[in-house]
């Protein structure tokens, strides 16, 4: 690190009088060139970018260029502060992104090139040369991340068809959606428990409202509320969160009171067990045991609590009615329950049931989405694919303009 | 720490491996025992949850921030940042609202807050790891070659049955149109690729919950009855 010192003192870039060097050791690296600092673009701020051109004996010329340090002061009207080292890059690389600096603060830079030399003991030593300061940057937050541009397309392109549906369905054009099985067996489940005067129990997942599957869950629990309502069935709605129960009450007894039985509502219909994921599991188990209800409703975020409660309500002999968007958990619900809405039917479900034409619309504008997705796919392989064959290779990164999948990179 | 006595130690120990086998009695039927152990792990657990929202989120998130703000203008230099915790609490102190019965309409705004929140900022989240990764993922070549340029049969054919995979799965999540004719077909195809991934997942997740039932075993013969090391 003598020699390191050594230079450090010298003028920036001049390597040539440096005392620790005279003695018979291979002489330092070239600095790096042509260094520039600028606020890294498309972040919340909080970080500059530094570039610089290689040092000429970085790979070629002496290639002693071990790596670079990345040195900053703050910049101040009676000239620099010190310099600290703030991160590093090895040998090849030309460019830093220093995350750690304040918005607004006048940085600025230095690279300098290190190089491993055998000392007069034995042991290799680093030495340094550093390039030309840069000039003041400041780092600063921007509003748009133009990189995520294909996303703010996507948005439009989607958002765009589902108000035009929506506007169709609400002008009274009739919007088609093909059946869901699951869904039709809603009105015979809820049938059954008021023939055979059992409970229905509806379970809107174990996650909280910040989960959209917990927003179709409870949708779909206000058209079951609603149809329990006309049959003067028993509904009981047990949640894990606090949250998901307020808003079960207020769907539930909206349900009630849309289908003129107000006064069947009461709070205790949707009730609060724990937070706790086997802790709800075990308690629901211990109901449905106890209750032996006709018929169980699982729509929501599941984990690995989705098996336990569909085999429960299986051991009974309930009609169960499943829907999630949890892959790992969906082949659980196949199999212990007796209907399940696959993925994206939980979402498709409140529209089918409600025939809202707000729903309808985005259902259908969803649809086109989809359609758009499916044929970027296949425009995508169709030239990616004649790609690979015209050039006879088998990497993608050569296949440059051919591969459209880049467009949808998501930064 | 007093917990880590070693009396308390055999206490907790004797305390879990007994509400082990008492929810384990649940698999015979539903007893007394597993009532007692399954009131006791409901209630612990809601309580323990409570404790832990007002330790760990309602204080360090609301409280203590607004206190130090708060105090800020009192002792100085004064600062204003904390005013935005004005907005969580008010919407909280709303919800709370739902208590008084002439009032409890103010407890659906900030409800509607969340559901509007949380649909728009999962939107754009959705989008990018749902749709826009997975598209790209799914722009592959359906014909490979080596460096040399030799014709690779099984990675081709790989890549094709992902492709039909995807593209009959998109055709059964298509609800604008019955699943008739050669759309219907398709999307029947989809639903096997769906059964066949859904089985592989099935025997996945069960090998794991195996290894939760080999971890529960270990600790009642283990560290409970120190039958086995």
């Amino acid at each position: 690190m003598l020699a390191s010192a050594a230079i450090a003192q010298t003028a920036p870039g001049d390597s040539s009088a440096i005392p620790a060097l005279t003695i018979a050791q291979p002489p330092p690296p070239n600095p790096a060139t042509n260094v520039k600092a600028e606020d890294a673009p498309n972040d919340g701020g909080g970080s500059i970018r530094v570039t610089w051109a290689a040092s000429p004996d970085d790979g070629a010329g002496r290639k002693n260029v071990a790596s670079y340090n990345i040195l900053r002061a703050v910049s101040s009207p009676t000239g620099a502060g010190a310099f600290d080292t703030v991160g590093s890059a090895t040998a090849g690389n030309t460019e830093f992104t220093d995350g750690h600096t304040e918005d607004g603060i006048p940085y600025i830079y230095i690279v300098e090139a290190l190089s491993s030399v055998p000392s007069p003991g034995g042991t290799p030593v680093m030495v340094s040369v550093r390039s030309e300061p840069t000039g003041v940057a400041y780092s600063n937050g921007q509003w748009f991340h133009m990189r995520r541009l294909n996303a703010l397309i996507m948005v439009i392109i989607v958002c765009g068809a589902i108000l035009y549906f929506i506007q169709q369905a609400s002008s009274g054009k009739e919007l088609f959606i093909r059946k869901i099985a699951g869904l039709d067996a809603v009105d015979e489940a809820v049938g059954r428990a008021t023939e055979m005067g059992r409970k229905i129990f509806y379970i809107p997942g174990t996650q909280d409202m910040d989960e959209v599957q917990t927003l179709a869950g409870i949708t779909i629990l206000g058209r079951v509320a609603k149809v329990a309502a006309e049959y003067e069935a028993s509904l009981e709605v047990p949640v894990s969160r606090s949250l998901v129960m307020v808003t079960c009450r207020e769907v539930v007894k909206e349900a009630y009171l849309n289908a003129g039985r107000p006064e069947a509502y009461n709070d205790s219909m949707v009730y609060y067990l724990t937070d706790d994921q086997f802790g709800y599991a075990a308690g629901i188990d211990g109901l449905v045991m106890r209750d032996k209800p006709s018929t169980l409703f699982f729509m929501g975020a599941f984990y690995a609590e989705s098996l336990i409660l569909a085999e429960t309500g299986n051991s009974i002999g309930a009609i169960q009615i499943a829907g999630t968007a949890m892959p790992a958990q969906l082949p659980f619900f196949v199999a212990a329950c007796d209907y399940t809405l696959i993925g994206e039917e939980l979402f498709a479900a409140s529209a089918y049931l409600s025939k809202e034409p707000k729903l309808l619309g985005s259902l259908k504008g969803q649809d086109l989405g989809k359609a758009i997705i499916l044929l970027a796919i296949l425009v995508g392989i169709v030239m990616t694919s004649f790609g690979a064959i015209s050039m006879d290779t088998s990497d993608l990164d050569k296949l440059g303009n051919y591969n459209i999948g880049q467009w949808f990179e998501v930064q | 720490m007093w917990m880590d006595h070693p009396g308390w130690v055999l206490f907790g120990t004797w305390v879990a491996a007994l509400f082990t086998l008492g929810i384990a009695t649940f698999l015979y039927k539903d007893n007394p025992v597993y009532k007692f152990c399954e009131a006791v792990f409901v209630g612990i657990s809601a309580g323990y949850w409570f404790v832990s929202y007002f330790w760990q989120t309602l204080l360090p998130k609301l409280g203590y921030p607004f206190y130090a703000g708060v105090k800020t203008v009192f002792v100085g230099p004064a600062e204003w940042g904390w005013l935005v915790l004005l907005i969580p609490g008010t919407l909280g102190m709303m919800m709370l609202l739902r208590l008084v019965p002439k009032a409890g309409w103010i407890a659906r705004w900030p409800l509607a807050f969340i559901v509007g929140y949380t649909a728009g900022l999962r939107l754009i989240t959705f989008l990018q790891s749902n749709a826009m990764t997975q598209l790209q993922n799914s722009v592959q070549p359906v014909v490979r070659y080596n460096e040399s340029g030799q014709f690779l049969g099984w990675e081709s054919f790989n890549i094709l049955l992902v492709t039909v995979g995807t593209f009959a799965g998109l055709f059964y999540f298509f609800f604008s149109q019955e699943h008739k004719g050669v759309f219907g077909r398709v999307a029947r195809v989809g639903t096997w690729f769906l059964m066949i991934t859904f089985g592989a997942a099935f025997g996945y997740t069960v090998m794991g919950r195996m290894s939760l039932l080999i971890g529960r075993l270990d600790f009642l013969l283990a560290d409970w009855l120190h039958l086995i090391r």
